[in-house]
């Protein structure tokens, strides 16, 4: 029967498209760069659980342990109870500023709980499309204030992460803290604001230039009555607020709701291709291949919005396994801190912290800079983020004493006693800002890659050890004679370790 | 086009420039913005006191006749300005107003946006005016970095691509700096990036001094220390753009003590700078600029503060600005549809200044079109 699985094989080629290269083992240097691009750098175990499979069963393995939900448990306060904006400002100035000190410490909070679910997930895809999504989707806590809102869609973007996009564009619509942020509760009929309606088109489906200003004006009074419930924090319709007037949208005319401008803008082609390039510069290359990118977004509207179809034929790419400079993505801050933590075989032992850390590096989790979201590629580096990645590199890696065991203690202090009211936030933020975030045990990191910590490294070694860790060849080579912890700092401070 | 009719006709579009800087790159001289973060109430800070107008539309927030500062000529200022008079007297400081652009913006992140990228109001570029002022110019090319931000992450107008460094403390960078190697080996896509970053920090690591010592007394706290750090920069006269910010002004509630807090601050840092480039022979060559992502709503609201608005005054000093008022104040009786200011002079003609007058660079590459430069540097 040899014949007939050769046969099928052969079949499954043909009609997949795909080349023999995807039927070879990936081996532990595949492994590792699709991990890293799908999810976070892996450690070892994850390296050795895929170096054997091909690169199209990797892929759908994947694929298959996808979640909808975090493994980390919620955040205590996610049942707080709304505080509506009217009664806050009703409050004594005391209380007025102890509920806003109640938000900025479980804003920390929620930014520590992802990192840490991060961390800790089976799936690291999910993580990784979640967050592509909060960049894609973006509402930020500054504007949205309101905690708990911001967990919820978090919850939400999670749940939809590799569902169906359509489904995810109507729910993310509604979302309570996308109502806040794009200004749609403050949306009706007879003075409309136009913010969702363009961004949803601008930003989130079709692109610049795609419609008119006409279609935004159109659309806007669709949406309007859209709010939220201030006693619950739920989406709500207001009919009284909603115009149910005519409106003509791309050329059709009709009394549109929502909805119908939902669905309006997801028959236009442009939306498919739209979400596939983006998705190719997150998991492919900095410069998208139009051809390719058709091609996977024909799949994908034909799919019926099936996100995994899109994310598994750009997983499918050869660039994504080539250790090439030219298709190098640069890590955001989460790949980098949480791919350092996994990667290492640390720990997270400070996530707030760490949240701080990644805020620093330019990646405020819950708090991108606007509505386009953070621009990531080449953006992420400039000479502070630059400077700040590599602090937390060499802090982590135990390199410094820079205030380390002080701000320790004092960081320790400062959550077993809680924050008073009246404590400066800022202050807070720049000591856990100098707060070692990350434990990791760089001796039995090497001692994994058959390193000893402090003897001199053979070349053979050094070589292995490099390719374990880097995406790309090193720019400085570590030194003849360098010891087992000096050549691995040096690797991981190489410029080069800021690619993947 | 030849090359000689083609340098003919910008020279004849260049009216103001004296000196095309392909001519002479001598290092450029040195601008300082001083950002005002969150949205500076430009109506409580130059007054019109003699507008019925104001004290109708502010009944709780308007400055008194006999509190504001009143310098000779001047216009009348917030009392925490008074700092400033002898920068005033001697023709060292101007008032620009009226300040904004068309179709205003009124959301702090999208208005600075604006501002930082010198774009219109619906138009989203990518680099910051002074990157584009600095891509290819020898001048600004010779020098440590093209701009150093201090004490906010964001590079702000030397975002996109400029050699900008940020940095809260020069001691610190410094230390850092040392994190980052250069060796020059060639590369290719996001790794060639990475390695200028690098190159970067380690040019300005070598010129960044912390050790610069002044016998001018800095104002306290931390945007103390951030002018100091300035300049201490400054004074190495190795980065020809500076930039400082000042974060609180976004004053919806009980405004008036903290708008007098930060404009004390403001105008003892100006003072302050003043004194110690002065004290460092720099000060002649140095051009001061305020700027906030807008001014606030004339109608004062419920909460002892204002909202956000439009059009903001600037004020600009240095040695070389001409002394005075420029521009015309908005009419408090002609707003707009959301009870903002009408501007009266778009920001990118102070730009145009700035780029013509100041450093003698065309202007027209960097703002897109022409602006006609607000005459405030002489």
């Amino acid at each position: 029967m040899r014949w007939l699985g050769r046969l099928m094989v052969a079949l499954t080629l043909a009609f997949s498209g795909l080349t023999v290269a995807a039927e070879q083992q990936l081996g532990a240097q595949g492994a590792k760069l699709l991990l890293t691009r799908a999810g976070f750098a892996p450690n070892d175990a994850e390296v050795a659980a895929y170096a054997s499979l091909s690169h199209a069963a990797a892929v759908e393995r994947l694929l298959a342990g996808v979640r909808t939900t975090a493994v980390t448990p919620a955040p205590s306060w996610i049942d707080e109870r709304f505080v509506a904006p009217r009664e806050l400002r009703s409050m004594t100035e005391e209380a007025r500023r102890a509920e806003l000190q109640k938000q900025i410490r479980m804003g920390l909070d929620l930014r520590g709980w992802w990192l840490r679910e991060m961390v800790a997930t089976p799936s690291p895809l999910t993580e990784r499309m979640t967050l592509f999504w909060h960049n894609h989707f973006v509402s930020a806590q500054p504007k949205v204030r309101y905690t708990q809102l911001m967990y919820r869609q978090n919850v939400l973007l999670r749940g939809h992460a590799l569902g169906r996009f359509d489904e995810l564009l109507h729910a993310v619509a509604k979302d309570p803290a996308m109502l806040i942020y794009l200004d749609s509760a403050t949306n009706r009929r007879g003075s409309p604001n136009e913010n969702f309606a363009r961004e949803v088109m601008e930003l989130f489906t079709l692109g610049e230039g795609k419609y008119t200003e006409d279609d935004i004006k159109q659309a806007a009074r669709a949406f309007t009555g859209w709010s939220i419930d201030l006693a619950t924090g739920d989406y709500t319709f207001r009919r009284f607020l909603h115009d149910g007037g005519e409106k003509t949208v791309f050329g059709k005319a009709g009394n549109f709701d929502g909805d119908a401008v939902l669905d309006l803008i997801l028959a236009q082609p442009v939306v498919a291709e739209f979400i596939v390039r983006k998705l190719w510069r997150e998991f492919v290359s900095p410069q998208p291949d139009e051809a390719r990118v058709k091609r996977i977004a024909a799949q994908f509207r034909a799919s019926g919005w099936s996100i995994a179809q899109p994310v598994r034929a750009l997983l499918l790419q050869p660039e994504v396994i080539a250790r090439d400079e030219d298709n190098a993505l640069v890590k955001s801050p989460a790949d980098l801190v949480v791919g350092f933590v996994r990667q290492s075989g640390g720990e997270l032992s400070q996530p707030v912290a760490a949240a701080v850390a990644l805020a620093g590096m330019g990646q405020n989790l819950f708090s991108p800079p606007n509505v386009r979201g953070w621009p990531g590629g080449e953006a992420w580096i400039n000479t502070h983020t630059l400077l700040a990645r590599k602090q937390f590199l060499e802090r982590a890696l135990g390199g410094t004493a820079d205030g380390k065991s002080s701000a320790e203690a004092s960081m320790d202090d400062s959550m077993s006693g809680s924050m008073k009211v009246g404590e400066q936030p800022r202050r807070r933020l720049q000591m856990l800002e100098q707060t070692v975030s990350v434990r990791i045990d760089s001796e039995t990191w090497l001692a994994r890659a058959g390193v000893a910590p402090e003897r001199v490294v053979a070349p053979g070694t050094r070589a292995r050890l490099e390719q374990a860790v880097l995406a790309v060849p090193a720019t400085s080579p570590v030194r003849d004679g360098s010891l087992g912890l000096d050549a691995l700092r040096t690797i991981v401070l190489d410029p080069a370790y800021q690619l993947k | 086009m030849d090359r000689r009719t083609f340098l003919s006709a910008s020279s004849a579009l260049l009216s103001c420039a004296t000196l095309p800087a392909w001519a002479a790159p001598a290092a450029p001289r040195l601008l300082i913005l001083i950002e005002l973060r969150g949205g500076n109430d430009a109506l409580n800070t130059v007054i019109p006191i003699d507008d019925g107008a104001y004290f109708d539309l502010r009944p709780r927030l308007a400055l008194k006749a006999d509190a504001v500062a009143r310098f000779a000529g001047a216009p009348a200022l917030h009392p925490s300005l008074a700092p400033l008079e002898s920068l005033w007297r001697d023709g060292q400081m101007a008032i620009l107003q009226g300040v904004g652009y068309p179709l205003p913006n009124l959301s702090h992140f999208r208005s600075i946006e604006i501002w930082d990228t010198a774009s219109d109001s619906q138009q989203f570029l990518q680099t910051g005016w002074l990157t584009r002022t600095a891509d290819k110019q020898a001048a600004f090319a010779a020098l440590s970095a093209d701009g150093v931000v201090i004490g906010a992450a964001d590079l702000g107008p030397l975002a996109g691509g400029a050699r900008a460094v940020a940095l809260n403390d020069p001691a610190r960078f410094a230390r850092q700096a040392r994190l980052a190697s250069a060796d020059g080996i060639p590369a290719r896509g996001a790794l060639a990036h990475v390695l200028r970053v690098e190159s970067d920090i380690v040019r300005a690591g070598a010129d960044v001094r912390s050790d610069v010592s002044f016998k001018t007394e800095f104002p306290r706290g931390v945007f103390g220390l951030a002018v100091q750090h300035a300049a201490g920069i400054a004074a190495s006269g190795k980065v020809p753009v500076l930039r400082l910010t000042l974060s609180g002004f976004d004053t919806h509630q009980n405004q008036l003590g903290i708008h007098a807090n930060l404009l004390k601050v403001v105008a003892e840092s100006v003072v302050a700078l003043r004194a110690a480039l002065g004290e460092h022979g720099v000060w002649d060559r140095t051009l001061i600029l305020t700027y906030s992502e807008f001014g606030r709503r004339p109608r004062e609201n419920q909460s002892g503060g204002t909202d956000h608005g439009t059009a903001g005054t600037l004020f600009a000093f240095g040695p070389h600005v001409r002394g005075g008022v420029h521009g015309d104040a908005p009419s408090l009786r002609s707003l707009d549809g959301s009870g903002n200011l009408r501007h009266t002079t778009d920001f990118r003609c102070v730009y145009a200044s700035v780029l013509e007058h100041w450093w003698q660079l065309p202007s027209e590459r960097v703002l897109q079109r022409r602006f006609e430069p607000v005459r405030f540097i002489s």
